[in-house]
């Protein structure tokens, strides 16, 4: 009975804050710009307005895939923030995201197509630094559950700090921010339109939106797993620490231009293959 | 409720504009009227707009390029043509190639004249296409 109901207050929860944090975003964005920027609940009025508007379908199956997408994103929000095992949560993750690009295929406009040939590359670019870090939190606290890891003495990052590095980088892949934001934005692209969300209208762009919300709360829960330890304040420190690696992605996304694929999938690499190794052979050389 | 005016997405299209009205367009969009304040975005993508903004008149090679992108926009839709020549082809309309304003072709609901059409005149044609547009969504629930 507990159980059931933290799950959906995650399903209720987790949207909601995605949702502020695009607002805020929104704002923080604006104002970089030198403009006032939207309502902090816009993203949430665009949302209800596109729920309401007529859906228009390409095909017979291309709104399936992001439903599905959806349904795996919300699943992977449950199992971590219960605390479950990071492997699941990762593995989900992708694929939620392999439906996503999916979605992409399944609707013959060039525009998707190529948005979900970029995902697919930036997927590559990002999962080793993903898996560095399930393998380096492990290497770390002998488990892979997350409610243990987030409750021993010392938090991750004083061994991880490296790793933490490498994670922040390739957030930016994840939370599609500009250099990465190669496969689908917000903003009108000049060669891509929209990207994978190009054919999509109505409720399923609706749906889009939202499992954006979902995927960026989970992108800052790795972020608090690595400073959450078994004390309260350790907890309000990561709390602190996620709002300011946030700022700092917006920084990044107003102050970058749009880098080329091979130019994200080898720094992704290289990042991840330089800190993410350094990182664990330091541990492995002095024992930690 | 309706949340239209909360968050109104736009295409905007040049059919044979002299640039003009699309700079008066874009100038919207920069941080002196910052319309993004009232949930404005510039989507370029049918798919994801509400109101279509054409500038320039309708010759016979754009017609069905106007008409695709009509036809690709979700229910529901308002077009504003945004200054002279969209609205009756300005002084363009005597050309051989010029067929006339943007309502020889698609059923416009607003009409902003000018040469060119001021950002300020702009704005206030699209606070006109939103009521259109709740008028269009109140329509669509009752069928």
């Amino acid at each position: 009975m507990l159980l059931a109901i933290k799950v959906i207050l995650i399903i209720i929860l987790t949207p909601l804050a995605g949702g502020l944090l695009a607002g805020f975003d929104r704002i923080i964005s604006a104002r970089l710009q030198g403009r006032k920027g939207p309502p902090l609940l816009q993203p949430f009025y665009d949302v209800l307005k596109l729920l309401q508007k007529e859906t228009i379908e390409v095909n017979a199956s291309h709104r399936f895939y992001v439903y599905v997408s959806l349904l795996f994103i919300v699943f992977t929000a449950i199992v971590m923030l219960l605390g479950g095992d990071i492997l699941l949560t990762i593995f989900v993750l992708t694929l939620g995201s392999i439906f996503f690009v999916f979605g992409g295929y399944a609707s013959q406009s060039p525009y998707s197509v190529i948005g979900a040939e970029r995902e697919l590359l930036q997927m590559m670019a990002y999962e080793p630094m993903v898996f560095m870090t399930a393998a380096g939190l492990y290497y770390v606290t002998n488990t892979f559950f997350i409610k243990d890891i987030i409750s021993r003495d010392i938090p991750a990052i004083v061994y991880l700090p490296a790793i933490f590095l490498g994670f922040v980088y390739i957030l930016t892949f994840k939370l599609r921010k500009s250099p990465f934001d190669l496969s689908v934005g917000h903003h009108a692209h000049q060669e891509l339109v929209q990207g994978i969300s190009t054919e999509y209208s109505g409720r399923a762009l609706a749906a889009i939106e939202v499992t954006h919300w979902y995927e960026s709360i989970i992108a800052m829960a790795f972020v608090y797993i690595f400073f959450a330890a078994n004390s309260v304040i350790s907890h309000v420190v990561a709390l602190i620490v996620c709002l300011v690696v946030y700022l700092f992605e917006i920084i990044v996304d107003n102050s970058t231009v749009r880098v080329k694929w091979q130019m994200a999938l080898t720094s992704a690499w290289v990042v991840s293959g330089v800190l993410g190794i350094l990182n664990l052979a330091v541990l492995f050389f002095f024992e930690f | 409720m309706n949340f239209n005016k909360k968050s109104p997405w736009i295409l905007h299209y040049d059919g044979s504009s002299c640039n003009g009205c699309d700079i008066g367009v874009l100038a919207c969009l920069t941080p002196l009227y910052d319309v993004e304040r009232f949930g404005v975005i510039n989507t370029g993508n049918p798919r994801h707009a509400d109101i279509l903004l054409l500038t320039g008149s309708l010759n016979a090679q754009n017609i069905p390029v106007v008409q695709q992108i009509y036809d690709q926009m979700p229910e529901p839709k308002v077009v504003a043509a945004i200054g002279i020549c969209a609205t009756s082809g300005g002084i363009f309309a005597e050309c051989y190639n010029v067929v006339g304003g943007v309502d020889k072709v698609l059923p416009v609901d607003v009409y902003v004249p000018g040469c060119a059409a001021r950002p300020q005149a702009i704005i206030d044609g699209v606070v006109k296409a939103l009521s259109i547009l709740d008028e269009k969504q109140n329509a669509l629930k009752g069928r």
